[in-house]
């Protein structure tokens, strides 16, 4: 009893010792901050990545595919049946986008990707990451009558950060071909007017442009120059990007005349990155919208393939936040991409595709049941993986940098455990005489020891107490903190444009948490063990004799 | 002095010896001492007679050399550490010069000191009632029941020493060992303390061994023991050695 009792009025009238923890609780409190910041990055890299990558991954090495996916399917789930939820099967091969801006071309490399627009969202969270409310329940490759979100749908601000998309849609299609028109008109009118070699009144107070808008103006005024299509393209089989005529649709330009301003060509759903950037503001600027026109060439699955063409009509945006992803990624309806493809087998109809996303029942062990395909499927056709397995080095990378991160910073706590044994030392032989009295009332000398490995621990508790209260209030808090920073500094401590993030990410994991403190108190306890020996060791009389 | 009743406390031949270096300090050179039960004696002798060492080894702070201890007719020379913890704790009151009180304590807590060291935090809690009673009530014997809450620096040295003495009491030893208890106190004050001791010894026939080297104070025991370059010069009633 009197160990407790000592400890604590130890504990209250040693102020000197109390000092000695503040580096635990300040690296207590780093360690917990740095943890759960570094989860929160690592849980929304991981959360996006997953988000296009379904739990398992079947592809072929060959970009022509495999043929048959219902076969691969019906085998696969006779494989691994029971953790299986979901299966769809993907198209993917690297191609190129180009797109026109003012006039000129601009090219990118991307990943096309051929999805299944019923399945896919069931099996990866790819819809939650589209910037259309309705696409986000239900994925269409039709282009819908506007509607598309301008203010980002994944970050807590309310600013509308994407004005640009507000006219997205047919609205911005019918605009745009309108234009065409008139600009067209113009021109035709200028050549004419100057072959007739009749002067034309020069209006070079205002650029070509704002001549164009000023006709559009008075065009609108009147009767609307184009009929509206009142069906939105979700509910109107027509308009999904699957007309019935194919050819043309395949070749609408070569072929019969299409009235853009009406139709689309077949939709795709380029990342956000491959057509947008923001600017200093914060403020996306996007170069093509829903409703423009795209031209993609890809290969063929001929050997050796040939590149081919199309044109295609962008209906809405994918944003994961992760811009390997939104710089790379097209999506489009798989059917369309294996005709255009030729994956279709002319004799039989039977597709073939390149992967099959599979997706397992919660808490299924990937690993397990990616091992018993590999098992079925023979190594040199098909590549089985986790999405954890396709982002392997970069979740390592993580993973490593979090753990040097926690070494150094544990280290810190280590330094404080130095500090105590010092000052545990002195306060030993301050206290040698009490010792000598207590031992002379009986004490053993494992009493003693306990007193200050209990007076150890004590203070390794309310050090790491401290900094678990710090540490956790900091965490919940970050982003206020950051906040009330850049109002101080009148910098700018975290910059969304950067990271894609509109605020930090924090993550207090209980176990990881519960670790920090284990081990802090631990420190703290190990310690106070050479001075607590020293104590036990003391000659009662030598003690008692001590001034 | 009767052979029937064996002495409560009885000492042969003890050694002991204290190197320092190459030197060897023969401090204690063959003791023979006997306390009967409700003794008061006293071993007077000059400094560096051995009177504190022999009172450390009585009490068992520290191992003798060579001789025997006996506590109620059991040795308790060769005793284990833990045993020897555990007769410090239960049957041995000590009381030193400086009061040796423990600063982080009250008066009250400093008496129940023993008691906490008895008991575990369990046993603590079912025994502490009583035992603070107990406590409270030695303490106001020696007239200090209303500053049971003061801190060591708060009390006067003869307070501390009244202290003192009721942590001794509190566990009922067999024998009280007092090492100069009046030494660093005035006369007044230091004949107080005497007097609670040989009052002690009267009513409650408590066993004393008072270690002094002030004859005066040494006078007040029953008997004399005076040591002499580590031996019994002699044994003397006090009155004998009065006379003498």
């Amino acid at each position: 009893m009197y160990k407790l009792l000592l400890c604590w009025r130890y504990l209250r009238t040693r102020w000197i010792a109390l000092a000695s923890i503040v580096s635990v609780t300040l690296g207590v409190a780093t360690m917990i901050v740095v943890n759960s910041v570094m989860a929160g990055f690592s849980y929304e890299m991981q959360t996006r990545i997953h988000g296009i990558l379904s739990d398992l991954v079947f592809e072929s090495h060959s970009l022509s595919g495999f043929q048959d996916p219902q076969w691969h399917m019906d085998e696969i789930r006779r494989a691994a049946g029971g953790d299986i939820v979901g299966m769809t099967p993907t198209v993917a091969v690297p191609a190129m986008l180009n797109f026109q801006v003012r006039g000129q071309w601009v090219t990118r490399q991307i990943m096309f990707i051929g999805i299944d627009e019923a399945s896919h969202a069931h099996v990866s969270d790819f819809g939650r990451y589209l910037q259309h409310p309705g696409n986000r329940t239900q994925l269409s490759f039709g282009l819908r009558e506007g509607g598309y979100d301008t203010v980002d749908s994944q970050s807590d601000t309310t600013l509308p950060t994407r004005p640009a998309l507000e006219g997205a849609g047919w609205p911005h299609r019918r605009m745009r071909v309108e234009r065409e028109r008139v600009w067209r008109e113009k021109l035709d009118a200028d050549r004419r007017a100057t072959h007739a070699a009749t002067p034309v009144p020069a209006d070079s107070t205002r650029s070509v442009d704002q001549q164009v808008d000023a006709v559009l103006a008075a065009t609108s005024a009147g009767a609307p120059a184009v009929a509206t299509v009142a069906d939105t393209p979700a509910t109107d089989p027509a308009a999904t990007g699957k007309p019935a005529d194919p050819f043309r649709q395949a070749r609408p330009e070569e072929g019969t005349r299409m009235d853009p301003a009406q139709e689309q060509f077949t939709g795709i759903v380029p990342g956000i990155g491959l057509a947008s950037f923001r600017d200093t503001s914060g403020i996306d600027r996007f170069l093509v919208l829903p409703g423009d026109d795209v031209k993609i060439t890809f290969p063929t699955s001929g050997t050796p393939p040939k590149a081919v063409s199309d044109t295609f009509t962008v209906v809405d945006f994918y944003e994961s936040k992760m811009s390997e992803y939104d710089s790379n990624f097209v999506f489009v309806p798989i059917a369309d991409l294996q005709r255009m493809r030729g994956m279709i087998d002319p004799q039989t109809g039977i597709a073939s595709v390149n992967s099959i996303q599979i997706k397992l029942r919660e808490g299924a062990d990937l690993n397990q049941v990616r091992d018993r395909l590999r098992k079925v499927f023979p190594a040199d056709l098909y590549a089985v993986s986790t999405w954890r397995d396709k982002q392997g080095p970069l979740l390592a990378a993580v993973d490593m940098e979090m753990s040097v991160l926690n070494i150094l910073l544990f280290l810190i706590i280590a330094v404080a455990g130095f500090g105590i044994l010092a000052i545990f030392f002195m306060i030993v032989v301050e206290k040698t005489r009490d010792i000598g009295i207590l031992k002379s009332l009986g004490a053993s000398a494992g009493g003693i020891g306990g007193i200050f490995l209990g007076y150890g621990l004590f203070l390794g508790m309310v050090g790491a107490g401290a900094g678990l209260a710090l540490g956790l209030a900091i965490a919940w808090n970050i982003n206020r903190i950051r906040v009330a920073v850049e109002w101080l500094t009148g910098e700018q401590v975290f910059d969304p444009s950067i990271y894609y993030f509109y605020r930090i990410p924090s993550i207090v994991d209980p176990f990881t948490v519960a670790w920090i403190i284990v081990g802090a108190v631990g420190i703290a306890v190990a310690s106070s063990v050479l001075p607590a020996l020293r104590a036990a060791r003391l000659h009662p009389v030598e003690a008692l004799r001590h001034d | 002095m009767t052979d029937a009743a064996p002495p409560l406390l009885r000492v042969r031949s003890l050694r002991k010896q204290y190197r320092s270096g190459d030197t060897t300090l023969e401090v204690l050179r063959g003791v023979d001492f006997d306390l009967a039960a409700g003794e008061f004696v006293s071993v007077v002798g000059q400094s560096g007679s051995g009177k504190s060492t022999l009172l450390h080894l009585m009490g068992l702070l520290d191992a003798a050399d060579a001789g025997e201890i006996e506590l109620d007719g059991v040795r308790v020379d060769g005793l284990s550490t833990a045993g020897r913890d555990r007769l410090r704790n239960t049957a041995i009151g000590m009381v030193f010069q400086s009061y040796h009180l423990l600063p982080e304590f009250d008066a009250l807590e400093n008496v129940l000191a023993p008691l906490m060291v008895r008991y575990g935090v369990l046993e603590w809690l079912r025994v502490r009632g009583a035992a603070r009673a107990q406590a409270r009530g030695l303490l106001d014997r020696f007239g200090l029941g209303g500053r049971l809450h003061h801190k060591p620096r708060q009390l006067s040295g003869g307070e501390m020493q009244r202290v003192a003495i009721a942590r001794a009491l509190v566990t009922q030893p067999r024998v009280l060992l007092a090492d100069e208890p009046t030494g660093n106190l005035d006369e007044a004050t230091g004949a107080g303390i005497l007097e609670t001791l040989c009052e002690l010894n009267r009513t409650d026939g408590l066993s004393i061994v008072l270690v002094t080297h002030d004859a005066a104070v040494a006078r007040q025991a029953d008997r004399i023991v005076r040591l002499a370059a580590g031996r019994v010069e002699d044994a003397l009633p006090a009155a004998q050695r009065l006379a003498g």
